[in-house]
């Protein structure tokens, strides 16, 4: 820069400018309209097209939603205020909700005693907390082991004995295996199967009888068949969730085993669970099971149909953790090997950890498939929500009520499941190790 | 390895080692489990026995040759078997059998196309149309099948007209009316013209056939000419012109021999024309809209897993999207995308069994519902279902594992 060319030139700025805003359509929402909604003329004929479809959707069903029906005692009841107030018939009567959802939750469970569904279900969130969350006390982990006999006691009452010395049972499986294991591995397996089958079958019955004479403790028994609505899908649900993991996760096992005859059992045992649809399952448990059993037993439809579904669910989960398994590199099953561990050792330290890790998203959609297929049990006289929705019609004051219904047991489904997807993306997030 | 078994210590067999040598630890837990999982499966069947002793029943399949005596409702499975409420039980299980592979087959169709179509749009960059098909895909996913089964067909028979509000009344507007005078949704059914096939229609037929498969040839032909010349041919019109011409042609030559008979109304019903069971539509919708959630999933999870840079080194050689999208992603996705699919498809063939939430006449409802129900034969009629089931259940994958392996990557 030389003297002379300060002084050639009209006007130098010395300052610098205040910094302007971008342009408005460089930035805010019209730039964010022009990237999202309109880049380009064919997506701009999209969105105005999505925008017709939402506004036709959503001013055909608003007036039929907002509807001042909340108090209404039944379905004509509801057609006399439309007439009163000059409006269409074509609105939802949401009387039929506040009349019944006690009903829709609870099934036929005795009104009085809807408090203890209502603890189970808090203590059922309080026991899956440290399963699904780590960072809590030790101690906790216990209550989380004792929370499905505290369920069970508060759902079916009757003498708190009962579940107690069953869980006894486990208590000795555990002392067994811990007491023998360091003299003799194998002994000590047997000892935990074996003693807590030979306690359940013959020590179970007599022990409660003496007890629950000695000490009449209990709740008010709740017979199976009055479960029902939510509370019966929540039942089944969460038992075969519960149940269906473990037993999932053995089936997997025995298919990615090199045992010729555990492989084709495994494999059988899956392919047909999984090639016959659940409701013939159903089916087979509401009008077969009793055949195979011997003559004169009979047990709970409720604990039959658990025990179907977890079946059921076991075979799915078998082939997603069969995935799983087999998406763990070759390598750390060498590893493991050249470590010197054995099979267990191997696949509880260092297999199942990552091929679990690798399932979740599998699982947890198996989980939610499970959970809403317990409506199925409304064919074999169950009577979960849906199937309560037809004992609701059957009532004078609401034949004829249909979406509200529907509406008000999608949503609580909707809930529920969305929690669970949402709860996976949780996991493998948290669980995720390779940077990406 | 010869090195370490020349001289082997010699040790006799001890009892010991069936459990603390490896070698023959598998094969005692193998033994060990066959003989549990017999004790089990005889003592199922010894349970079995006693228990049909005791009611006097035999396991017998002569059943399904007595008269079935109970009428369903037209479907193509009637329409096939020519089914009457004389026919026998075996009869009525084959009018289930076809009324679940139509649903099937119908439901494995629009699925795929709802959840390829939303699959896509799922990955636009458009905020609206993606966030509408997150709402779709989250809104069937979360909800039981059951659930959208009943509300759709509670939808059709309760809010659809009667047939009797479309009838014309003097001096005012009749409640409803039909789409081009041709097609009438009621809650009766849906209405719709049939076809009437007249004296020649069957050569009619031969000749779209083999015009379909000249445009199929076509268009191998044209691949191979890309293939191995660079040359592109136009595809889509001679396709498209291939296929209909020779049969708008014959159609004509022929005299006319296809004509459509329309659904009129008589009294206060419709006739003429092909009526479409609620039940059956209701079942289709629903689960077609329920799998394509899934399928939607799956389409783009396949699509994304398409590394980037394929796109990019597509757009490098001057590829246009679309051709990006059919040549380079698409067959690429493909093999991520059949495998879910199958078990997809599997499992809507399984749920068309939730027919029995609508009265749609499906091999449970005819052969697992009112056979067994006539009879009381459960355990014939079960084990026959369950075997139909898995039959049906292997021939789907079958078929797509071939389709598969026509997909999968074919290394030099």
């Amino acid at each position: 820069m030389s003297e002379t060319h300060a002084h050639t030139t009209a006007f130098v700025r010395d300052a610098v400018l205040p910094q302007q805003p971008p342009p408005a359509t460089a930035s805010g929402p019209l730039r964010w309209m022009r990237d999202n909604l309109f880049p380009n003329w064919i997506n701009g004929i999209m969105t105005l097209i999505a925008i017709y479809v939402i506004y036709r959707i959503v001013s055909g069903l608003l007036p039929w939603f907002i509807s001042p029906t909340w108090d209404q005692p039944s379905l004509s009841a509801c057609r006399a205020l439309f007439t009163e107030l000059g409006q269409s018939t074509h609105q939802a009567c949401w009387g039929v909700i506040n009349d019944r959802w006690r009903q829709l939750m609870f099934g036929f469970y005795p009104a009085e005693l809807y408090w203890r569904p209502t603890v189970a279900l808090f203590v059922l969130l309080a026991g899956l907390a440290p399963v699904l969350f780590g960072g809590f006390p030790r101690w906790f982990m216990a209550f989380a082991l004792a929370s499905p006999f505290i369920i069970f006691t508060l759902i079916w009452g009757g003498t708190i004995w009962v579940p107690i010395v069953v869980a006894l049972g486990l208590v000795i499986a555990v002392v067994a295996f811990r007491g023998l294991v360091k003299r003799n591995a194998i002994l000590a397996t047997f000892a935990g199967i074996v003693l807590p089958i030979l306690f359940w079958l013959f020590l179970v019955g007599p022990l409660t009888a003496v007890l629950s004479d000695a000490l009449p403790i209990g709740l008010d028994p709740v017979r199976s068949n009055q479960l029902g609505g939510f509370l019966l899908s929540v039942v089944i649900g969460v038992a075969a969730i519960v149940l269906s993991l473990p037993l999932g996760i053995l089936l997997a096992l025995g298919r990615a085993s090199d045992l010729f005859i555990v492989n084709k059992i495994s494999i059988a045992f899956i392919e047909i669970v999984r090639g016959v649809p659940l409701i013939v399952w159903l089916f087979t448990a509401s009008l077969l099971l009793n055949y195979f059993l011997p003559p004169g037993t009979s047990f709970d439809l409720t604990l039959r149909v658990i025990i179907m579904v977890t079946l059921f669910s076991a075979a799915y989960i078998a082939e997603v953790v069969r995935g799983g398994l087999a998406a763990v590199p070759k390598g750390q099953y060498e590893g493991a090997d050249s470590l010197g561990l054995s099979y267990w050792q191997s696949m509880q330290l260092i297999v199942l950890p990552q091929a679990l890790k690798i399932s979740i998203p599998g699982i947890v959609n198996t989980f939610i498939g499970l959970f809403k297929d317990t409506t199925l049990v409304l064919f074999i006289g169950l009577l979960d929500p849906l199937g309560l929705t037809n004992a609701i019609r059957a009532s004078t004051d609401w034949n004829g009520i249909y979406w509200e219904l529907f509406i008000f047991i999608g949503v609580l489904f909707f809930v529920v499941c969305y929690s669970m997807g949402r709860y996976s993306m949780y996991l493998e997030r948290k669980l995720q190790r390779e940077n990406r | 390895m010869s090195s370490m078994t020349d001289s082997p210590p010699r040790e006799s067999f001890r009892l010991s080692q069936l459990i603390y040598d490896t070698r023959y630890r598998s094969l005692t837990i193998q033994v060990f489990t066959l003989v549990l999982v017999c004790i089990g499966i005889y003592w199922l069947g010894q349970n079995l026995l006693t228990n049909l002793a005791s009611l006097g029943l035999q396991p017998n399949f002569a059943f399904l040759n007595s008269r079935a005596g109970y009428d369903i409702t037209p479907s193509i499975g009637t329409w096939i078997t020519g089914y009457t409420s004389a026919a026998t039980h075996w009869d009525a299980a084959l009018v289930g059998v076809y009324n679940t592979l139509l649903v099937a087959f119908l439901g494995i169709i629009l699925a795929t196309v709802l959840g390829v179509i939303a699959g896509v749009l799922r990955l636009s960059r458009n905020w609206l149309v993606s966030r509408m098909m997150a709402v779709y895909v989250e809104g069937f996913r979360n909800v039981p099948l059951l659930l959208w089964i009943l509300l759709i067909y509670s939808i059709f028979s309760e809010a659809l007209p009667q047939p009797r509000d479309f009838r014309e009344v003097e001096g005012a507007v009749s409640a409803a009316s039909m789409t081009w005078g041709a097609f009438a949704a009621t809650n009766r059914g849906f209405y719709m013209p049939a076809p009437v096939w007249g004296p020649g229609s069957g050569v009619l037929v031969a000749v779209f056939v083999a015009s379909v498969v000249a445009a199929v040839l076509y268009r191998r032909y044209a691949r191979k000419v890309l293939f191995d010349t660079g040359r592109m041919l136009p595809m889509l019109w001679p396709m498209v012109v291939i296929a209909l011409l020779p049969v708008i042609a014959a159609y004509f030559v022929l005299g006319q021999p296809v004509s459509l008979s329309y659904p009129e109304l008589a009294g206060f019903n419709f006739s003429g024309g092909l009526r479409v069971d609620n039940a059956l539509l209701a079942l289709w919708l629903a689960l077609s809209l329920y799998t394509g959630a899934f399928i939607t999933e799956i389409v783009r999870a396949g699509i994304l897993s398409v590394s980037k840079g394929q796109t990019e080194a597509a757009s490098a050689l001057g590829m246009r999207p679309n051709r990006t999208m059919n040549l380079v992603i698409l067959p690429q996705a493909m093999r991520v995308i059949i495998p879910p699919l199958t078990s997809q498809y599997l499992n809507l063939t399984k749920n068309s069994s939730l027919a029995i939430a609508v009265g749609y006449a499906d091999v449970r409802a005819t052969l697992g519902g009112i056979s067994l129900n006539q009879t009381g034969r459960a355990l014939e009629c079960m084990l026959m279902l369950g075997l139909l089931y898995l039959a049906l259940s292997l021939a789907i994958s079958f078929v797509m594992n071939l389709f598969n392996a026509s997909m999968k990557l074919k290394e030099r």
